[in-house]
């Protein structure tokens, strides 16, 4: 069965995204590579028939793509069972304005997951950092890292993607894991054309690799920023995600970079984001905008303060290398 | 001496970079131009973002130099916000 908003039988080729069996951050790529932007006047959702879990960014990339085809054509295959009504649930069908015909039973009103939000002014994102902590049953201090960082990321999308859309955020609380996974996705101008105003970058990669070092910043090439952009919001966010040995993703363009869990106990922050244990692919279908995902287990974020120390620490060194990598040197002849 | 409360408007969050630029440029650095100094209140304030923090002061360090920190006093903040303030005083300082 196909749940369709305007569906034109005309049209042979879709832009197409599947929802598989499984997409988590650990296992994203296969996901991604799936996605065809071949056409992109007509969406068409495909899904794994048995069974959809996946990770909240998936789903707000769903959402956020169904907006750059509003008023053109969405198709999406209906699911059976549990999976359509946790997507329901999740309001994936009002963002791809399709009637499911899936009726809810709140069985708990505030239940530990923030719906699919679309997110297009500070104000709007003031009133989700309000709703959020009490939606996710969070403590205070679970709650700083949390906030910070989707505080961090939406002003990111709403000062410098340039998206027609805003940012769309979701996020879910797995109890058996005790993690907080935490989506947010555009459809903006994407980091390389971000970044690359003020440096100038070859390809995806090498602007992610940028925007996750502290104090660059696509607003300037001052060391130091603008007086409202420090180029550290991206790095500040990677930091949490390092102490809190679990994944981080950023995809934009034909470039992803995944913080991978770490290994040891001992946490150690790195300017550049290459020397973290880390992959990367930069042969991607590519995707207008940006897209993060990060996960959080709650037990650890109990580490944000003293991991400011660390912060500090990194942070002003990075300065100081990049000064003295640019120092005059003598020239002897 | 100018007491800026920062949670009035503000909330316990602190991280509206358009209301940290609105109290900087319509109470800061407008103090300090008339050679008051400024004590910012943190009161009720648990958590900052470096972004909030970096759109209060960092104008405030190319403006007037490091000595800005001789007449800007931060009081009641918690042990996070006092982290996140050091952060940017620090990088601002580094800067040229």
């Amino acid at each position: 069965m196909i749940l369709t908003k305007k569906y034109n039988s005309r049209y042979n080729i879709a832009m197409k995204i599947h929802l598989p069996h499984s997409a988590f951050l650990g296992n994203i790529e296969p996901f991604i590579r799936g996605f065809d932007n071949s056409n992109l006047d007509q969406l068409q959702i495909t899904t794994n028939q048995k069974w959809v879990a996946v990770h909240p960014v998936v789903l707000v990339m769903v959402a956020a793509l169904a907006q750059t085809v509003e008023g053109k054509n969405t198709s999406c295959e209906a699911l059976p069972g549990y999976a359509g009504t946790y997507l329901e649930r999740m309001g994936l069908f009002k963002h791809l304005g399709i009637d499911s015909g899936i009726s809810i039973v709140e069985r708990e009103p505030a239940g530990r997951f923030i719906p699919i939000t679309k997110i297009t002014t500070s104000d709007e994102l003031t009133g989700l950092l309000t709703e959020m902590v009490p939606l996710l049953h969070l403590e205070p201090q679970q709650a700083s890292s949390i906030r910070y960082i989707v505080s961090e990321l939406v002003r990111n999308v709403l000062e410098h993607a340039k998206s027609q859309h805003g940012a769309f955020v979701a996020a879910q609380y797995h109890k058996k894991t005790n993690k907080i996974r935490i989506g947010i996705a555009d459809t903006g101008i994407g980091i390389k054309a971000a970044i690359g105003q003020s440096h100038p970058t070859g390809n995806d990669l090498e602007a992610l690799q940028l925007a996750l070092t502290p104090g660059i910043t696509g607003t300037t090439r001052k060391e130091g920023g603008t007086e409202q952009n420090a180029g550290a919001g991206l790095f500040f966010i990677k930091s949490i995600a390092t102490a809190n040995h679990d994944y981080f993703v950023i995809y934009s363009g034909n470039a992803l970079y995944k913080l991978l869990k770490r290994r040891s106990s001992k946490v150690i922050l790195h300017a550049n984001p290459f020397e973290d244990h880390h992959s990367k692919k930069s042969d991607l279908p590519y995707w207008r905008g940006t897209v993060v995902g990060i996960d959080l287990t709650l037990d650890a974020t109990e580490e944000f303060t003293n991991l400011l120390d660390l912060i500090r620490d990194t942070y002003s060194k990075a300065v100081r290398d990049r000064k003295k990598a640019r120092r005059k040197k003598p020239k002897f002849i | 001496m100018m007491l800026v409360k920062l949670v009035d408007g503000i909330g316990s969050f602190a991280e509206n970079k358009e209301k940290a630029k609105d109290i900087r440029l319509n109470k800061l650095i407008p103090t300090l131009e008339k050679g008051e100094d400024i004590i910012l209140d943190f009161k009720n304030i648990d958590d900052a973002t470096q972004s909030f923090i970096h759109a209060l002061i960092s104008d405030l360090f190319r403006k007037y130099g490091d000595e800005v920190l001789n007449r800007i006093s931060f009081k009641n903040c918690n042990e996070t916000v006092s982290k996140v303030i050091t952060i940017v005083a620090d990088y601002m300082q580094e800067t040229d």
